[in-house]
């Protein structure tokens, strides 16, 4: 435990230590309240669907670029060789960094809060949905940090990294939307649909905290950590 | 303390450490010598734990490096090649991280903070960013970072790459003086590197130890023979038929003939004393003598001889 403690610390000094955390909560921020607020006078509706329902598409975008240098940047700049040779198990590492990009995440998702703050002043939105739906965001945040990291353990460049992280979860982002279902073959379909990353958050965001969603994020969380230990380990292979 | 038997890794068809064992204790500064590209960097990356081998086996402070690496990683300290950091870190607050990682109790984390900073010089460079620091700071911190716990073990890899001449007198006493108590396991291409700070060496070569010895030991196997460059004026006959006679002469050749002036190199018995013989072979038979000079062999041809790759 000393260990992930100490290596979660590392790395989330590391991220406000550089500009990242910066940038990464002010354009998240910025481009969420922008896309929010814009729809919301339309709708003239105190409630946060339309916030909520982008998340899967804008953390698309901003996970894979905070977890891109997690293991890539230790690569290219040849500190994992020291790191991998201090007393600490392959796993604890990957958990200790995998904690510290949650914790820059539940920070940013802290602070959005401030959007939630002016749709309860300007009406009555029901509060049971919203600390659903923040819950959803948290998990479906997590499990998109993990694929991330997953694909940062593969490659020492930190563009690679992002890409291959924004391709992996773009992928099983879709294969659950609608458009793609409709065109799965029948055996496929009870697969994808469950299998599809925003699903889940939707059926989670209509306010109903179901066991089965929460099991599904935790599962994609632990599977992929799991092969980023595997993909960190795979140096030693015989 | 370390135990290494047949140690065997290759890189797709490359073999890049092949069948090496040795063994190593406290108190001995080891030297790893070899020219670039010869696996001293593989070997040292599979005793730290970083990478495995193909084959074979090695124990570290007594145990195994596969099995109970952890244990082993305790013991070592590492600095790899080039002393990779993390640029975005302070100097203070990266040795404090390694005094979590290497779980030194609360009380003793301060105190030991201050010796490596004391042991590696960097006073001046602590309210600063690793990112600031100049090349030479960076190899003192990274230094600084393997001594932190206190280890048994110093596994450092090409220390001195990179620094200005007086940095690089100040790490071999450095590592001379931590080699009092513990065993110093150091790589370099620099020969007089390894004569200058090391009790032992080892010459690898295309991921083979090709010697193991003391720097004198390893001198003196490979001299056996002196070599003598002489240049007489006088006549080529009689100096050739005197060369034959000689006891100690094992083989001479004819250098070179210029304007009358015969040189030859002469391979003599080690210890004869080949130059003030040739000397008085020379005035008895009345010629001149223009050159004589006696070469013995040294590191440099020890360490040429056993890594060249022709044969």
């Amino acid at each position: 435990m000393t260990n992930i403690t100490a290596i979660f610390k590392k790395e989330f000094r590391s991220y406000f230590n550089s500009p990242i955390a910066y940038i990464f909560i002010t354009f998240f921020l910025g481009i969420s309240s922008w896309l929010f607020f814009r729809g919301f006078f339309i709708q003239n509706q105190a409630e946060m669907r339309s916030f909520f329902g982008l998340m899967p598409w804008i953390f698309l975008f901003f996970i894979p670029a905070v977890t891109m240098k997690l293991w890539a940047e230790e690569k290219k700049i040849g500190t994992v060789e020291i790191l991998m040779t201090l007393p600490i198990r392959d796993s604890e590492v990957v958990v200790g960094k995998f904690l510290a990009s949650f914790a820059l995440l539940a920070v940013t998702v802290l602070l959005s809060l401030v959007l939630t703050f002016s749709v309860t002043y300007l009406g009555d939105p029901d509060g049971g949905t919203l600390i659903a739906g923040y819950i959803g965001l948290l998990l479906m945040g997590a499990a998109y940090l993990a694929i991330g990291l997953f694909a940062s353990t593969l490659t020492e460049n930190q563009i690679v990294a992002f890409i291959l992280g924004i391709s992996t979860c773009f992928v099983l982002l879709i294969i659950g939307e609608d458009f793609v279902l409709f065109n799965t073959p029948n055996w496929l379909f009870p697969i994808f649909s469950y299998l599809g990353l925003g699903a889940h958050y939707s059926s989670i965001l209509r306010g109903v905290l179901d066991s089965r969603d929460i099991i599904y994020y935790l599962s994609v969380i632990g599977f992929f950590l799991y092969l980023s230990t595997l993909a960190v380990e795979s140096r030693k292979w015989r | 303390m370390i135990e290494v038997r047949e140690l065997t890794k290759s890189y797709g068809p490359t073999v890049a450490v092949n069948k090496v064992s040795f063994d190593a204790h406290a108190g001995e500064v080891l030297g790893f010598l070899g020219p670039n590209g010869a696996g001293k960097t593989t070997t040292m990356r599979i005793l730290t734990c970083y990478l495995s081998a193909d084959a074979g086996s090695a124990t570290v402070a007594g145990y195994n490096i596969f099995e109970e690496s952890i244990e082993v990683r305790k013991r070592i300290g590492y600095l790899p090649e080039s002393a990779p950091l993390y640029t975005d870190m302070g100097v203070i607050e990266y040795l404090n991280f390694m005094t979590q990682v290497r779980h030194l109790p609360k009380s003793d984390r301060k105190e030991r903070i201050r010796a490596v900073i004391d042991i590696c010089g960097l006073e001046d460079v602590i309210q600063k960013d690793i990112g600031e620091l100049s090349k030479g700071y960076r190899q003192r911190l990274g230094l600084a970072q393997s001594l932190i716990h206190d280890p048994p073990i110093l596994i450092l890899d090409e220390p001195t790459s990179g620094l200005d001449p007086s940095q690089i007198i100040e790490i071999r006493n450095l590592i001379r003086d931590i080699g009092q108590e513990k065993l110093v396991l150091f790589s370099t291409h620099i020969l007089s590197e390894v004569s200058a700070t090391c009790s032992r060496i080892l010459i690898i070569n295309n991921g083979e130890i090709v010697a193991n010895g003391s720097p004198d030991e390893l001198a003196s196997q490979a001299k056996g023979e002196d070599i003598v460059h002489i240049a007489i004026r006088g006549s080529q006959e009689a100096v050739e038929a005197e060369l034959n006679e000689l006891e100690f002469v094992s083989q001479w050749t004819h250098v070179e003939t210029t304007d009358g002036i015969l040189a030859y190199q002469i391979n003599a018995a080690q210890d004869s004393d080949a130059a003030e013989a040739l000397f008085h072979v020379v005035v008895k038979n009345g010629w001149s003598l223009t050159e004589l000079r006696q070469e013995s062999v040294d590191l440099e041809d020890v360490f040429l001889n056993l890594t060249d790759d022709k044969e």
